[in-house]
C-alpha cells in the first residue's frame, strides 16, 4: 500500500506541477513547461559561483539509481532566500521540485527543496521572456 | 486507506494552486518587468550581510535626513534592480519596439556576433561567447549594467573609489580637476573623471575603454570610441540615484539611456559586503556538473 501511495503522490506532483505557471525560466536549455518532484539522497552541495548545484541520487521503481544535478542561483542571491553553505549535508533525504533540461539528461533548475526537517527552501527560477504583446502595459 | 490518499492529494493541490491564484489577481505588470523581477520574487531586502550579521535598513520607514553636500560616500544597495539579466534596465532586450537600440549597421553586425545566455536571443550555456563566462572583467559600463549589487563608495579630496560586489573589483574616478586623456591606451575600466554639477550631483565621464567587453548581459556592443556618462544624484541622506548614458557613434546613431535613476539605499556603516568572485576553477566545475551536459544536443 505504501508503494501505491508513493506512485499516487508522484503522479499528483507531476500532473499538478505541469499546470502553466506565471513564471517561466529564461535559460535556453530548459523545458520550462514541465516540473517534476523527486525524492533523493544528497551526494554533494556545491555552494559557489556562478550557480550553486545540489547533487542527489534518486532510486527509480526498478531499483536503478539516477544521479541528478540541480542548479540554483549564485550564493549571494540565494543567501537572501535563506540558503546557506550548510543547507544540506551528505545523506540528507530531500524532496526536490525542479524544471529539467530539454535533452533528457538528469539536470534541473530548482523550484524548491524540502529538507529532512520539513523546511522548504525556495529556488529562483528565471522566467522565460514571453513574446512581445502590443497589449502589454508600456515599459517597465 | 483511500481517505488519506484523497486528503494528501487535496492538500497538495491546494498548496500549489494558492500561489497561482494569487498570481492571477496581481495588478497588471509589463512582461519585461515580470521577467526582470520574477527571478528574485520574494526577495526581501538584504537581511544578512557578508559577516552573517542581521541588517536593518537605514531608512527603517522613517523620513530621511537631507543629503549632505558633495558626498556620495557609504555602502549603497540597489536591490533587485541592479541585476539586469535581460540587459540594461532602462532598455532591456525584450523585443519591445521602444527598447530597440539605435544601432548603426556596424553596431547591428557586432550585436549579431554576440551570443548571450540570457534574454530574447539566449543560446545554450556551452554556446555563449559572453566574456564573463571565462571570468574576463566586466569592465565599464557593464559594471553598472549587470549584477550591480551592494557598492561601497569612498571619497578623498582627489578621487572617488567605487568598490563593487560582483567580481570584487574597484575603480577610481578622479575629481582633482584633471581632463580625460586625449589618446589613452584602452583599459577594461577606462579612465574616469568626475565633477560636481550641483551640491548633490556628481557627473562622471569615462573613456578609453577596451572593445572586448559587452555593454550588458544582452551582448550590446561598443567600440573604443564609447563615452559613458554616469550621474550620481544623492536624493537625501539615505538614497542615491544613478543614471547612465551611452554614447558611441560607431555603434549607435544617437546616445541612449541605459539606467534611468536606479535607486540605491544607504546601508549601515557596519555592513559587510559579501564576496562574489568569478573563479575559473569553480566555473569549470559548474560547467562539468550543469553547463556542458545541459547543452549536449546528442540526447535530443
Amino acid at each position: 500500500m505504501k508503494r501505491k501511495f508513493l506512485v499516487f503522490f508522484t503522479l499528483m506532483c507531476v500532473s499538478v506541477l505541469s499546470l502553466p505557471l506565471s513564471a517561466h525560466h529564461g535559460n535556453a536549455a530548459y523545458d520550462t513547461e514541465n516540473k517534476i518532484t523527486l525524492k533523493g539522497t544528497v551526494t554533494q552541495w556545491f555552494w559557489a559561483n556562478p550557480h550553486c548545484v545540489l547533487q542527489f541520487d534518486v532510486t527509480d521503481d526498478h531499483g536503478q539509481v539516477v544521479h541528478w544535478g540541480a542548479e540554483t542561483e549564485n550564493p549571494t542571491t540565494m543567501t537572501h532566500s535563506g540558503w546557506t553553505k550548510t543547507s544540506f549535508k551528505l545523506g540528507d533525504e530531500v524532496t526536490v521540485t525542479m524544471i529539467t533540461v530539454k535533452n533528457g539528461k538528469p539536470i534541473g533548475r530548482i523550484v524548491d527543496v524540502v529538507l529532512p526537517t520539513g523546511q522548504k527552501l525556495a529556488g529562483r527560477v528565471i522566467p522565460q521572456l514571453p513574446p512581445y504583446n502590443p497589449d502589454d502595459p508600456p515599459k517597465q | 486507506m483511500l481517505k488519506p490518499l484523497i486528503v494528501s492529494g487535496l492538500v497538495l493541490v491546494l498548496s500549489i494552486a494558492s500561489p497561482l491564484a494569487r498570481a492571477q489577481v496581481a495588478p497588471p505588470q509589463s512582461a519585461t518587468a515580470k521577467v526582470q523581477t520574477a527571478a528574485t520574487a520574494g526577495h526581501a531586502p538584504l537581511d544578512h550581510d557578508g559577516w552573517g550579521r542581521p541588517v536593518t535598513a537605514s531608512t527603517n520607514g522613517q523620513k530621511s535626513a537631507p543629503a549632505p553636500r558633495h558626498d556620495i560616500s557609504g555602502t549603497w544597495d540597489p536591490g533587485d534592480g541592479g541585476i539586469q539579466q535581460l540587459g540594461a534596465r532602462a532598455m532591456p532586450e525584450d523585443g519591445r519596439p521602444e527598447h530597440r537600440l539605435p544601432y548603426t549597421p556596424l553596431g547591428q553586425e557586432a550585436l549579431n556576433r554576440a551570443k548571450p545566455s540570457n534574454g530574447l536571443r539566449s543560446v545554450l550555456p556551452a554556446e555563449t561567447n559572453d566574456p564573463v563566462v571565462t571570468c574576463d572583467p566586466q569592465g565599464m559600463p557593464r559594471e553598472d549594467l549587470y549584477e550591480l549589487r551592494a557598492t561601497q563608495i569612498i571619497q578623498t579630496p582627489e578621487k572617488v573609489f567605487l568598490m563593487y560586489t560582483f567580481g570584487k573589483v574597484w575603480r577610481v574616478v578622479w575629481t582633482d580637476g584633471r581632463e580625460l586623456p586625449k589618446d589613452p591606451e584602452p583599459r577594461w575600466y577606462g579612465y574616469s573623471v568626475g565633477k560636481w554639477v550641483d551640491d548633490y550631483t556628481l557627473v562622471v565621464q569615462t573613456t578609453g575603454l577596451d572593445e572586448r567587453t559587452w555593454i550588458d548581459r544582452a551582448g550590446r556592443p561598443h567600440s573604443s570610441d564609447l563615452r559613458i556618462e554616469e550621474r550620481y544624484h544623492r536624493v537625501d541622506q539615505n538614497h542615491l540615484e544613478l543614471t547612465v548614458t551611452i554614447d558611441d557613434p560607431q555603434m549607435y546613431t544617437k546616445p541612449w539611456v541605459a539606467l534611468d535613476k536606479l535607486q540605491f539605499e544607504l546601508q549601515p556603516p557596519s555592513f559587510d559586503v559579501r564576496e562574489m568572485i568569478c573563479s575559473p576553477s569553480e566555473f569549470a566545475e559548474y560547467n562539468k556538473l550543469i553547463g556542458n551536459p545541459a547543452s549536449d544536443k546528442g540526447h535530443q
